[in-house]
Order: C-alpha cells, then sequence, then structure tokens
C-alpha cells in the first residue's frame, strides 16, 4: 500500500489543506472548512453511490446526528470534545448498521426510497424531541471553547481536525477500494444478481457500506456544529448540504477517489462565484440542478471518466 | 366515540387525495419503472396553480382543476423529453438522480420566487353536520371529485385503444413494440398523465390546507407510503391505501400530537417495505389497472 503512489497523493493532499492557512488567514481557512466538510461528506457518499451503486439521499442526516449527539454531550453531559467525537460518531454509524440491517432486504429503488425518509423522519423526530431543545436546538456555553485555549484557537484545532477527517474519508475509501469488501461492493453496483450468486452477501455489505459512510459524517458534524456553538433541526437536517454532496460525487466522477474531491473543489469554486453575482444568489440549488441533470444525462461517470478516457495511463496513479 | 368516528370519517375524505397523490407515482412507476422524485414538486406546483389562477383571474378554485390538469399533463410529457427519455433501460439510479435534479430546479425556482411563508387558498363550501360534528365542505367536495378522477383513469385504461397500449406497455415493452404500439409516445404519455395526477391532487389539497415551497416532501412521503401499501404500480391499491392512511392518521389524531404522523408513516413505510415487499393490499391483484 505504500509504495503506492495513490496512497502519498492523499497524503500530500492533506499536507496542502494543513499548511495552506497561517495565522491570520481566516477568510482561507472558512472557505477550506467548508471545502474539507464537502470532501467528506462526498467521499463519504461515494461508498454507496459509486461503489454500491445505491444512491443515499438522507446522506446528511449522518451529519446533522452527529452535531446534535456531539453538542448534547458537550452541553449537558459535561464530556470532552474528544470523546464526544468519537462516541458520536461510533453511536451514529451503530444506529446506521442497525437500520441499514433492517432494511437490508429492500433492493434497488426501494432501498434508495428508504433512505429519502430517513431525513424527514428523523428531522421530525428531532424536532419533537424534549432533551435536545425541540425546535429552538441547544446552545452551548463559550466557556466551553477555554480547554482549548480560548475560541480563537479553538477554531483552529476544530480546522486541523476536520483535515483529518477529511485525509481519514479519503483513506477509508482507498482502503476499501482495495479491499474484498471494496470488490465486493463494486460488483453488487455492477450486477447485484450476478455478485450474489457468485457468493458476494450482498445484503449484509450494503448494510456495512452504509454504516461505515455513516461514522466521518458524524464526526464532522460534532465539529462543525461545536465550531457553531449552536445546532437546531434546520439547519443539522439540511437537505442542501446531502443534495450539494450527491452533484459534487456525480461532477468529480463516482467511483473514484479523486472524484468527490475534485467535485469539491470546482463545486466550491462555482458556488462562491455564483454567490457573488447577483443574478445567481438565488438561484444555487437551481443551478445544482441544471449540473447534475446535465451529467446524469450526457457525462455520467464525471470529470474522471473523462480525463481516463483521454487520458487512459491516469488510471494506473489516480485512483 | 362519535368524536373518533367523526374523525374516521374525516380522514376517509382526506385519505382519498392522498391516493390520489399516490396514484401519480405508482401509474409512472408501473408503466416505466422510473420513480418520478418530482411528485412531490409536481404537487406543490399544482397548489400553486390553484393559487395563482384564484388569486390573479378570481376564478373558483375548483374550475382551475382544469387548467392544472392539462398543465400537469404538458409539464409531464416535457418532463419525460427532458429528463426520462434517455434513462429508460439503464440503472435505475440514474432516473432517479435525473428525477432529482428536476425536483431541485423546480424546488430551487419556487423558493427564490414565494419563499417559504405559508400560501392558502379560501373556499368557502357549505359543511355537512353530523350531531356536534361538522364535515367541512372541501373535504367532502375533494373526495368526490377524486372519485371522478379515478373513474375517468379507469374508464381511459379500460375503454379507450391508447389506455389499453398504456397497459400493453406497462406488462411488456418489448412485446408491445413488436405489435406495432409506439412505445415511446405511450411512456411519454403515462409520464404526462402520471404528472397530471400529482398537479390535480395538489389542487385540491391546496383547498384543504394552507402549503408552502417545500410542502412537496412531505405528501411525496406520503405517496411513497402509500404506494407501497398498495402495491408498485397498482393504481386502484393506491387508492385503496390512501384512504387506509387516512384512516389512520384520522384514528391517530386525537391520541398524538400532530407533528409526530410523520415519524410514524416514515417507520410505518420501511416495516411494510420489509414485511410486504409486493405491497400490502391485493386487490385489483387478479385484474391489476395497469401491471
Amino acid at each position: 500500500m505504500l509504495r503506492r503512489p495513490f496512497f502519498w497523493i492523499i497524503a500530500v493532499t492533506i499536507a496542502l489543506f494543513a499548511a495552506a492557512p497561517h495565522g491570520s488567514d481566516v477568510e482561507l481557512r472558512e472557505s477550506l472548512i467548508l471545502a474539507a466538510v464537502y470532501i467528506t461528506l462526498a467521499s463519504n457518499l461515494n461508498l454507496m453511490l459509486g461503489y454500491a451503486g445505491y444512491v443515499n439521499f438522507g446522506s446528511i442526516v449522518f451529519f446533522g446526528l452527529g452535531g446534535y449527539f456531539c453538542v448534547y454531550f458537550m452541553g449537558s453531559l459535561g464530556w470532552g470534545l474528544a470523546s464526544s467525537l468519537v462516541v458520536s460518531g461510533v453511536a451514529v454509524s451503530a444506529a446506521a448498521l442497525v437500520f441499514g440491517l433492517g432494511i437490508l432486504r429492500l433492493r434497488g429503488v426501494h432501498f434508495a426510497l428508504a433512505t429519502i425518509g430517513v431525513n424527514e423522519a428523523v428531522m421530525a423526530f428531532v424536532t419533537n424531541f424534549e432533551p435536545w431543545g425541540g425546535s429552538t436546538g441547544i446552545y452551548l456555553s463559550p466557556e466551553l471553547f477555554q480547554p482549548l485555549g480560548g475560541p480563537a484557537s479553538a477554531l483552529w484545532v476544530i480546522y486541523y481536525l476536520l483535515v483529518a477527517i477529511m485525509g481519514a474519508s479519503l483513506y477509508l475509501s482507498y482502503f476499501i477500494k482495495r479491499s474484498k469488501f471494496g470488490l465486493g461492493l463494486l460488483s453488487i453496483g455492477q450486477n447485484e444478481d450476478a455478485a450474489a450468486v457468485l457468493g458476494v452477501p450482498a445484503p449484509r455489505y450494503k448494510a456495512l457500506a452504509y454504516s461505515a459512510s455513516a461514522l466521518l459524517p458524524a464526526v464532522a458534524g460534532g465539529l462543525y456544529f461545536f465550531k457553531g456553538a449552536f445546532v437546531q433541526p434546520a439547519d443539522a437536517f439540511d437537505l442542501t448540504l446531502s443534495t450539494e454532496a450527491i452533484v459534487i460525487t456525480m461532477l468529480g466522477g463516482q467511483g473514484t477517489i479523486v472524484g468527490p474531491a475534485l467535485g469539491a473543489y470546482l463545486y466550491e469554486e462555482l458556488r462562491g462565484w455564483l454567490l457573488t453575482s447577483e443574478t445567481f444568489a438565488n438561484f444555487q440549488l437551481v443551478v445544482a440542478g441544471v449540473l447534475l441533470l446535465l451529467i446524469v444525462q450526457f457525462a455520467p461517470e464525471g470529470l474522471m471518466g473523462f480525463l481516463y478516457r483521454r487520458f487512459p495511463r491516469l488510471r494506473r496513479i489516480l485512483e | 366515540m362519535l368524536g373518533i368516528l367523526a374523525s374516521l370519517l374525516d380522514g376517509l375524505l382526506v385519505g382519498a387525495v392522498y391516493g390520489l397523490a399516490a396514484m401519480g407515482i405508482t401509474f409512472i412507476w408501473g408503466v416505466m419503472d422510473v420513480v418520478n422524485l418530482t411528485h412531490g414538486a409536481m404537487i406543490v406546483a399544482g397548489m400553486f396553480g390553484v393559487y395563482l389562477l384564484v388569486s390573479a383571474m378570481g376564478i373558483p378554485a375548483y374550475a382551475a382543476l382544469l387548467p392544472v390538469l392539462l398543465a400537469g399533463f404538458f409539464a409531464g410529457v416535457a418532463l419525460y423529453w427532458i429528463a426520462i427519455h434517455r434513462m429508460i433501460g439503464r440503472p435505475p439510479l440514474m432516473s432517479l438522480l435525473a428525477t432529482f435534479a428536476v425536483n431541485l430546479v423546480l424546488i430551487g425556482l419556487g423558493t427564490a420566487t414565494w419563499g417559504t411563508v405559508l400560501f392558502n387558498v379560501s373556499v368557502s363550501l357549505p359543511g355537512f353536520s353530523l350531531g356536534r360534528y361538522t364535515f367541512p365542505g372541501t373535504h367532502i367536495m375533494a373526495a368526490v371529485l377524486t372519485a371522478v378522477i379515478a373513474g375517468v383513469l379507469y374508464l381511459f385504461l379500460y375503454r379507450t385503444r391508447a389506455g389499453k397500449a398504456v397497459r400493453a406497455v406497462a406488462a411488456n415493452r418489448e412485446a408491445a413494440e413488436l405489435v406495432g404500439i409506439p412505445t415511446t409516445r405511450i411512456l411519454a404519455l403515462s409520464c404526462g398523465l402520471g404528472v397530471a395526477l400529482a398537479g390535480v391532487s395538489g389542487a385540491l389539497i391546496s383547498t384543504l390546507f394552507p402549503f408552502t415551497v417545500l410542502s412537496g416532501d412531505a405528501y411525496q412521503l406520503k405517496s411513497f407510503v402509500v404506494t407501497v401499501l398498495g402495491g408498485m404500480g397498482n393504481p386502484t391499491g393506491a387508492l385503496v391505501a390512501g384512504i387506509a392512511l387516512g384512516l389512520f392518521e384520522g384514528l391517530a389524531t386525537p391520541f398524538m400530537p400532530v407533528s409526530w404522523t410523520l415519524v410514524i408513516e416514515f417507520v410505518l413505510f420501511v416495516l411494510v417495505l420489509i414485511a410486504f415487499p409486493g405491497g400490502l393490499i391485493s386487490i385489483g391483484r387478479r385484474r391489476p389497472a395497469v401491471r
């Protein structure tokens, strides 16, 4: 694994993220935080969408639940940041596994439909769940930033942690793709019946992939909402973000590891341009929708598919 | 006791409209094997169609149904050519993403135009009183119109040439092509019909409850619940299951806050999917309307 160039390409990407913003460059840091969140969400979504060929429309639910768990542990139970993050990640991932095992008999469109409802149902549940503040959400006291050296340095700690989560997501995608488990998922994506006949335990693999794709987004959500010191249902389960993750994954190239990262970069550039342009500021979703429609209709392989066709040798270096 | 009976009856009336909405999604699913994720947006488009026609031209809400139905049909045909045509025969993932993308565009345009504030269409119809309870006239009217539309759809599918062609395409697309049915045109027609049903059900719902641009998600989820209850691609089952869902909501309302019903409906959705992948209701299985 260490001898493959791609392993080091990921390492260099992480190092660039960590080194890019300096002490006072808050603006760059904020945009890189968003990029890291996008890459984390998109590469984990890719485990389902790109590898197993199953679209998860509600992937944001992991992010939001992770945020809720983490904020609740820190604010109400008085836990530290590290233990809150780990426990929220594991809890959300375990919940996803239970849910995934529950719906493991579902195939194709039905599995995808079940994921649409998850977000609605969890959001409705959290909105009614009083211990988590119902529809008003939970606020964190600013004192919680003290153990990290005050708000200013806490933001840097959060940034480095988010970059680490992003890196972990890329490595997770890479290791899974190179493993027997990943091979099973890819064969499910190509033909589930054939894969099952050849002995791939498709239901279990789908549930595991669903659960694996929940872990790191949950931790990222914990960090993201700890950063804002506030979490409420409308922000935590905002479908815009999971929609963007789908667009990013398809734009970059589903099933590849570089794809989601490349897509996240391009999408963020596009978004920045749209936000500053007067005509399009309100039409972000529309632009994302048109983009997705064009990709699905005319270039389902995304940018990486295009690059692979132009430069076949790239296949050996960029996964 | 009478209270529960009254809320059950009211649930039956509203449930018929849910059934109509679900018929739109199940029709497209049954004929073309495509899950139409623009369903929620099309329901909302129907709501706003009525709202605009009523507020701009001052016509009664029920007179707006026909224009909404026609506009829905053309929107559906356009949807077919824009998003679905190239997806026929490709993996289901692709048609899901394509209709999802169109949904994004519609919802994005809607929120940019109207924001997310509540709208309502006021209709005054005399209610029907039963002891201390009054059933709103709009609920009764919506259920009656649903029955009429479902009846017309039935006549279309079983008594007209085009309807028979739709059923043939649903049963076996290649065989239909072989006997000379223009399958592509039939698919576009079916997509138009499915979206028209979504639009007109949205139009009816707008006379019952206030709505926002984002209301479509909840009704889309209800339609999925109804569709899996009634069996995919089975319009009769959808109508029966819609009424069942309405009855359930009517029964649940006195006992729990309305905001919980969505959670329960979703749980129901997953449970039914797991336990009865072929649908719960087998009426019409012997003589399925579409499949």
